[in-house]
């Protein structure tokens, strides 16, 4: 396949950037998007010019170090994420916009590489559970109905990537941060922080500078763990619960 | 999880915040101001389907019409003095308006500084009723000061006179500019109350995957209800069965 990118090329935060288009040929079907652009990158390091910076680590859909919006989609046109979207998704001679996550909690470092530690900070805020240390406990000794573990193990699935961000119009991370507070608050062990982890993670997004919801849907369209819209009810639930309890 | 990208900064980045309690903490949050916004449109809501219902009265003739807008001002009689059950009614609706105009304002901005830049590919995103909310607020916004002018004060309303309410309402609808706001309004609350209902179930967090539908639909019904039945009534007079 030839393709023609336009690419998002930024040398640093503090540099306006601009889309820039390079022309790549010999792409196959097969390839990742992620190799297509290691294709790219080759190319440009030959020619001697800076490589396009860009987010990755497994490589296998798990780790959700990979970003990038791929004409105007988070991970692009399939449900998964970009690491894991083929290149038989496009056709030859098609031109694909390459841009990074768009929020101003997610400033661009480089290229197409933006900074996510807002995520460990709203996580550093109450996203675990306090646990005695030791050897693995009995795992009877703590029964856990079906029910809410199908609904911590659906929010478990969440992988921090950050699409739910740059795919909503007021660039609001409520999708990831209600995924990873109904991953423990449902959940016996998570029970004992259960309302202020709800309390501090809102409050520590709300710090971060990421907008509000206004139930538009594109993050649970966007996400490649399909966490869901409803995820956001639960946590505002979870949120006005606290506040009650808080009162007494 | 998350990379930390830049090396560069995190010894300065400052330690995860607490929150903040009681009620500078709730409106505070965007999930707090959130909430002032559902049950404030929720409260409008509730009201607006009244009015409807209220206002089908109309096809009953002058009398019937007149007579129930003076009920409003004896409602609650004899334990409450005339026109207080209104007043009430009014203050609370202020309240409401207030609240959840504010709460808009403040969420929009913060919104639109979260999301400062632009993607360079554009696509549509989301349905028409969901874009629209901001503009349709301030749309309803500047309708509501119209229509207290208009009906309420008759400031607006050349061939108005005091506790005529039918023929007002007549006079109003006689007028191409009464109509054609009137109606444009209609249209903009039942786009707003069609995702404002549903979000508010969300945002109260009454929303869930098995409710999903039904709440969908219920705000359609709603919306179709209060749009149909508000327009009913400039329909009549335009057609001449209301006169
Ligand atoms: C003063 C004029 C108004 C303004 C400026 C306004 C503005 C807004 C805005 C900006 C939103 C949030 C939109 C979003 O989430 O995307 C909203 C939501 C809503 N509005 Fe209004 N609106 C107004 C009047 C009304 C009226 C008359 C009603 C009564 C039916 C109403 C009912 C609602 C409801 C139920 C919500 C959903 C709240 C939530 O998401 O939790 N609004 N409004
Ligand atoms: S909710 Fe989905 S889109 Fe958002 S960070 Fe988690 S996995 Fe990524
Ligand atoms: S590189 Fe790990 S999820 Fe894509």
């Amino acid at each position: 396949m030839k393709l023609t990118l336009r690419v998002w090329r930024q040398k640093n935060p503090d540099t306006p950037g601009e889309m820039a288009s390079y022309d790549v040929d010999n792409i196959s079907a097969d390839m990742s998007f992620l190799e297509m652009l290691d294709t790219l990158n080759e190319e440009l390091i030959l020619r001697g010019d800076d490589p396009v910076a860009f987010d990755h680590d497994c490589r296998e859909g798990i780790c959700g170090a990979c970003s990038l919006v791929i004409n105007g989609d988070a991970h692009g046109p399939e449900r998964t994420t970009t690491c894991q979207l083929h290149m038989r998704s496009f056709s030859d001679g098609d031109t694909i916009d390459v841009e990074p996550w768009r929020a101003s909690a997610f400033p661009v470092v480089k290229d197409l590489v933006v900074d996510r530690s807002a995520f460990d900070r709203i996580i550093q805020a109450g996203g675990y559970v306090s646990v005695p240390t030791g050897a693995a406990p009995e795992a009877h000794a703590t029964p856990v109905p079906k029910a809410d573990a199908d609904f911590a193990f659906e929010h478990a699935e969440c992988i921090g990537c950050g699409a739910c961000v740059a795919a909503c119009p007021n660039g609001s991370a409520m999708l990831f941060t209600s995924a990873k507070i109904n991953h423990l608050n449902v959940l016996p062990q998570g029970a004992p922080e259960r309302e202020t982890r709800v309390l501090d993670m809102v409050a520590q997004m709300d710090d971060e500078g990421f907008g509000g919801c206004t139930l538009t849907g594109e993050c649970a369209t966007a996400c490649p763990k399909g966490i869901p819209l409803p995820s956001i009810a639960a946590m505002n639930k979870e949120w006005l619960r606290a506040n009650r309890k808080a009162k007494r | 999880m998350a990379l930390a990208t830049r090396q560069d900064t995190p010894p300065t980045r400052k330690p995860p915040v607490r929150h903040t309690s009681g009620l500078r903490g709730f409106w505070g949050s965007t999930v707090g101001k959130k909430t002032v916004m559902a049950v404030s449109g929720l409260i409008m809501l509730g009201y607006l389907v009244a009015h409807m219902i209220g206002n089908l009265k109309i096809f009953f003739g002058t009398d019937e019409f007149n007579g129930y807008a003076h009920w409003l001002r004896t409602m609650g009689d004899p334990v409450l003095h005339y026109e207080w059950a209104l007043w009430i009614v009014r203050v609370l609706l202020l309240a409401a308006v207030v609240g959840h105009g504010v709460a808009a304002y403040q969420l929009s901005r913060r919104d639109i500084r979260a999301r400062p830049v632009k993607y360079a590919h554009k696509r549509k995103r989301a349905s028409y009723a969901t874009r629209t909310m901001r503009w349709g607020g301030i749309i309803l916004a500047l309708f509501i000061v119209w229509h207290l002018l208009d009906l309420t004060t008759l400031t607006v309303n050349e061939n108005a006179q005091h506790g005529k309410p039918y023929e007002n309402v007549v006079a109003t609808f006689s007028t191409w500019y009464g109509n054609t706001t009137y109606i444009v309004a209609m249209l903009a609350v039942g786009l707003h109350v069609r995702h404002g209902f549903w979000s508010a179930a969300q945002t109260l967090g009454v929303g869930n995957a098995t409710r999903e539908r039904v709440l969908k639909a219920l705000a359609n019904l709603l919306a179709l209800a209060l749009t149909v039945g508000f327009l009913s009534v400039p329909v009549a007079v335009m057609t001449g069965l209301v006169g």
